[in-house]
């Protein structure tokens, strides 16, 4: 399903770390390794604060790892500068969580989805009206908003404009992050289904964060789950009931669905996530995991393959043979 | 016990709610969802008299064991919020004083309803702290709000919420801010209510799998009007409009459809 020859992006052992008080240190991200694979989706999971929108921001060059190279295209993104940088931003695009936070209020939607294109002199002043138009087609959406403010719409549409702005620029790559948390499920599946569709139709690949596993697991091709800035467990979409991590395990069993049992008890999970300023030594889920074990609490599992693409972060594995 | 008959409530005089009947036993859970902008939060505040910007219960009534609630003086009100019937918010976190301990506030909070010393308020506090399995309440009472996570947060505003065994509690989307493993927590500390003290609570929620879960009750609403009310069985099973069976196929589950 993944081929070596479709990939684009790599994250090779990325790690951030951010200074805090009394001199400790943060650390976001520890040695992330992901690939993002053309025209597929890689749906990123965990819980707030473990670090995913974080790692996600390197992949637009928001912000630079502390560690470790992120090769697109061949190139080391972290090292670009000035015109190379701007340059390599075409082909890379961001949809974020709050659509109405990610626009000028003051600009007409005819400037917000031909502002990427005209920083880079793809289209002249004069084409703008039918190039918008042919944008907010594309997204389902009447082209007479044009003239509309960001402010006269609503939420789901306002997201529909943030997803035709970063495809305007025919980029390899968009990264959303919780780009459907702030909206109805009905809007949810609507934006979902349009996502997919332009997908399939511009073979665009997607970095998806999100917390819900059952909304991931429906349109992502590869799930990584973080934990602590941690990945520890790499599975693809399809057999998301395949995972065996005990942290995946309770992701899976927090999950409320209208057809599931419920008579189901929920288990009690008293303990809180520590503060990643003090991730304990060992394995970073020890002190919620039921399956702890001595060795948990002294070495850090490194990821290993126990299935075809399915790589797991966990003492109680085996690698396969 | 909670009795809501057939309300509408208007601000100025477009009525927002139309129509909205409810009959809650006790021990019951009731679900009220729907779209953002359907009137579920304003129902609830219309329960608690705590509706915003001048809106007011226009027709109908709302009978809480039996009395009315819409002839209440401040004077009733005040002794029925926070004992009889309290309620949860969103985010816990502006409800809380910020520049206030979170012990000044349960203090001060046990106090006003009960004649009671300052020492055993605390002790009170600290109790129901506990209860609401948050680890070393001495240690919260003496911590800020902005101290605490999420998820510490909303069970602090539970334990404040729970302090005097309400018979009606009011959640507004009290878990929508949190992650799924907290949600989890917090969903399995509203069932106990209900079953170890006989609480009904009416719960507003946009996760339909939630709703579902908690409720014996569903209630589906879109424009300020019901489209479904009904037993869970009744409502997951079929016996609904097309609407709600738009929402149910909305929701992300898993083993359900997949895109790719």
């Amino acid at each position: 399903m993944f081929n070596d020859k479709d990939l684009i992006l790599e994250a090779k052992h990325v790690t951030r770390r951010f200074p805090a008080s009394g001199g400790r240190e943060l650390t976001a991200c520890n040695d992330v390794n992901l690939k993002f694979y053309k025209g597929k989706t890689l749906g990123l999971i965990g819980e707030s604060g473990c670090g995913k929108s974080t790692f996600m921001r390197f992949l637009v060059a928001l912000d630079k790892p502390t560690e470790g190279e992120i090769i697109f295209m061949g190139k080391d993104i972290t090292k670009l500068k000035g015109e190379e940088l701007r340059q390599m931003r075409q082909h890379v695009q961001m949809v974020f969580q709050d659509p109405s936070g990610s626009f000028n209020p003051k600009m007409k939607i005819r400037d917000i989805i031909c502002e990427p294109l005209m920083n880079f002199g793809r289209i002249k002043a004069s084409e703008k009206d039918a190039v918008a138009r042919k944008y907010l087609e594309m997204v389902e959406l009447p082209g007479e908003f044009a003239d509309r403010f960001p402010h006269n719409m609503s939420g789901g549409q306002r997201q529909r404009i943030a997803i035709a702005r970063a495809i305007a620029l025919e980029p390899e790559l968009i990264v959303m992050d919780e780009a459907t948390c702030a909206l109805d499920v009905s809007v949810q599946k609507t934006i979902i289904e349009l996502v997919v569709k332009l997908q399939k139709e511009k073979n665009i690949a997607i970095g998806f964060i999100a917390h819900d596993l059952g909304l991931i697991q429906s349109f992502a091709h590869q799930i990584a789950v973080m934990y602590l800035g941690n990945i520890i467990e790499v599975l693809p979409g399809e057999n998301v009931d395949k995972a065996v991590h005990p942290y995946s395990l309770t992701l899976l069993g927090a999950i409320f669905d209208t057809n599931m049992d419920f008579s189901k008890k929920i288990e009690r999970l008293d303990s809180e996530i520590p503060s990643p300023l003090d991730v304990p030594e060992g394995c970073p889920f020890q002190t919620r995991c039921p399956k702890c074990m001595d060795i948990c609490k002294k070495e850090r599992p490194k990821l290993i393959q126990i299935g075809e693409n399915h790589e797991i972060a966990c003492h109680l594995f085996k690698e396969a043979k | 016990m909670l009795d809501i008959q057939n309300i509408t409530i208007s601000y100025k005089d477009r009525p927002t709610v139309k129509d909205f009947s409810l009959h809650l036993g006790e021990g019951e859970i009731c679900s009220l969802v729907g779209e953002s902008g359907s009137g579920k939060t304003t129902v609830i505040r219309a329960v608690l008299g705590l509706l915003a910007g001048g809106g007011y219960v226009s027709k109908g009534d709302i009978l809480f064991e039996g009395k009315s609630l819409l002839k209440n003086t401040p004077a009733q009100w005040r002794a029925l919020r926070g004992t009889d019937i309290s309620m949860i918010f969103q985010d816990s976190g502006a409800m809380l004083n910020p520049t206030r301990k979170i012990g000044d506030l349960f203090v001060e909070y046990i106090k006003t309803h009960e004649n009671i010393s300052k020492k055993d308020a605390w002790d009170k506090g600290v109790s129901m702290l506990e209860r609401m399995r948050l680890p070393d309440g001495n240690n919260i009472m003496k911590s800020y709000s902005f101290q605490l996570s999420g998820g510490m947060r909303q069970r602090v505003g539970i334990a404040m919420a729970m302090t005097y065994n309400p018979k009606l509690l009011l959640a507004d989307e009290p878990t929508s801010a949190l992650d799924v493993t907290t949600q989890a927590q917090i969903v399995r500390q509203m069932m106990e209510l209900r079953d170890d003290f006989g609480t009904s609570i009416i719960i507003v929620t946009h996760n339909l799998g939630v709703a579902a879960y908690m409720a014996n009750k569903i209630v589906v609403m879109k424009n300020g009007e019901i489209t479904d009310a009904g037993s869970r069985e009744d409502i997951l099973g079929g016996k609904h409009s097309d609407y709600t069976q738009k929402l149910l196929e909305a929701v992300p589950s898993l083993g359900g459809k997949r895109y790719v």
